[in-house]
């Protein structure tokens, strides 16, 4: 017996006016791996992200999360979903611990277990000791840590993260990618979008979006083959010059 | 409690924080009305007479006339500055984190809107304790009465500026709202002039007076605050609050609205 993929875009498609933002795109999400969405700006990432967490929604398509159809039940799998926007979504004059209660309220927590759940997810993240300062006074590489401990206190199956390394230095991005490795290792399922292959593993699952279509889906290293990751998606998407970070 | 009363207390606890935080805006929410009331008022009150007029029992000077009316500019303002910080939230993300959570979103709009109205109430109440205060009183139990009506039309009024934040794209625009909505809303209403002094200058005024959904908010309030009931403004608030709600729904629907927009 197969198992449900955390995920599942079916036939996915949206245009605005007459433009074809999401072109019949398919792809799957396998339960515990981490899942890069590459594709150059402009692609359709943040457009599909949207679909994905329903900002928008489109009558083309099917998009499943955990089983469940974000289009016929939105609020059970709106509930197994953690997200990470490309901008970053904090009250910064507030403390980490009041953004943290804040969406964990949102989620229908309070009280002690949203106590529980807000220090287990600092925890995970190495920011539990930051609880009580202002998110103003963290660096953007802590911010970003904040807002992935935060998209998980509510225990989602799938966490998806849009381009979440955009503005950091490379010591923070490779921090930040390297815990979000670590939590796909732990068995959460991750969907990572992003336009720089630096910070996918061979091992990681790939989903090359291109001007609204998936050009293919495989593991890095098998789409790399004998040369890299970064050749092969230039030659795959007629160059590129971000793409090295 | 129950997982969507824990979002409702959240987020008008987040938006009371906030005010209470900004006390520029605290500041700037209770200096408009008392200029209103000081100045304004002590020059109008020579020359605009006023008859005996429901729910007023005898003359009354010009102060304690416009104290509903500025009661309920103040919901008028907040509204929009709710709306403001509507299109603030959009620009900045946050709204995206709202909406992307597992509650239905009409109950997360109403949250948003119940949040700008405990706004609207600590600011109409500071405003009512300071015109207590200059020997403006209302009877006792017209502060008490006053309480739903200022829920309802601070509802009114905050989910019209929910619906104008679901129709503008950038801070930018915001200007046109101060031209195009506060200022007549305001001026065409019975906040600063009784409709029968409206009809001496102009009945087609009067008439634009009468159908302005604020004119019955601010009619509502001064009932209120003289403990009494007026049926006609409850009805006409009510539809108010329902529609303005019903079209903003339609400004954030996911298939057609805004953030479709936004791209």
């Amino acid at each position: 017996m197969t198992r449900t993929p955390a995920l599942r875009v079916s036939n996915v498609s949206l245009s605005y006016g007459a433009r074809r933002a999401l072109d019949d795109v398919s792809f799957a999400l396998e339960r515990g791996r981490f899942c890069a969405l590459l594709g150059p700006n402009g692609a359709g990432k943040s457009t599909l992200f949207s679909l994905l967490t329903r900002l928008l929604v489109t009558r083309e398509g099917r998009i499943e999360v955990a089983g469940f159809d974000l289009a016929r039940d939105p609020r059970a799998a709106l509930a197994r979903i953690g997200v990470v926007f490309q901008q970053p979504t904090l009250d910064l004059d507030t403390t980490v611990m009041r953004n943290m209660r804040y969406f964990a309220a949102l989620h229908g927590m309070a009280g002690r277990e949203a106590t529980a759940r807000i220090d287990a997810a600092l925890e995970r993240l190495n920011m539990r000791e930051r609880a009580g300062e202002k998110v103003r006074a963290l660096n953007g590489g802590h911010r970003r840590r904040m807002e992935i401990a935060r998209a998980l206190i509510h225990a989602p199956e799938v966490l998806l993260l849009d381009e979440p390394t955009v503005g950091l230095d490379t010591a923070a991005r490779r921090s930040i990618t390297a815990h979000v490795h670590d939590l796909a290792a732990e068995g959460l399922s991750v969907l990572w979008a992003t336009h720089l292959v630096d910070e996918i593993e061979p091992s990681d699952e790939v989903v090359v979006l291109h001007r609204g279509r998936v050009l293919r889906q495989a593991t890095a290293a098998e789409i790399a083959g004998e040369g890299d990751l970064i050749d092969a998606f230039i030659e795959m998407t007629g160059g590129n010059d971000e793409a090295a970070a | 409690m129950n997982a969507w009363l824990i979002a409702l207390h959240a987020i008008v606890l987040r938006e009371a924080m906030r005010f209470l935080q900004n006390r520029g805006r605290f500041l700037s929410a209770l200096v408009r009305p008392l200029v209103w009331l000081v100045i304004f008022a002590a020059g109008f009150r020579a020359a605009l007479g006023l008859s005996i007029t429901p729910p007023y029992q005898t003359y009354i000077t010009y102060e304690v006339y416009i104290v509903p009316g500025l009661c309920a500019m103040i919901q008028l303002f907040n509204g929009m500055q709710s709306s403001l910080s509507l299109v603030y939230d959009q620009e900045m993300g946050s709204m995206r984190l709202l909406l992307t959570s597992p509650r239905p979103r009409w109950w997360l709009l109403f949250c948003k809107l119940m949040a700008g109205v405990a706004v609207s109430l600590l600011q109409v109440y500071a405003f009512l304790g300071i015109a207590a205060l200059m020997g403006i009183k209302m009877p006792a139990m017209g502060y008490v009465y006053v309480l739903p009506a200022l829920v309802l039309s601070g509802l009114m009024l905050g989910a019209l500026g929910l619906l104008i934040s679901s129709t503008i794209r950038q801070l930018e625009n915001f200007a046109g709202v101060m031209n195009f909505v506060i200022f007549p809303m305001f001026f065409l209403s019975t906040a600063l002039y009784p409709l029968w002094k409206m009809a001496e200058a102009s009945r087609l005024l009067r008439d634009i007076c009468a159908v302005n959904p604020f004119t019955h908010a601010v009619e509502l309030i001064r009932f209120a605050l003289y403990a009494q009931f007026n049926g006609w403004a409850l009805l006409w608030v009510g539809t108010g609050a329902v529609a303005f709600f019903l079209l903003a729904l339609l400004g954030y629907d996911p298939a057609r609205g805004l953030m479709r927009r936004k791209g």
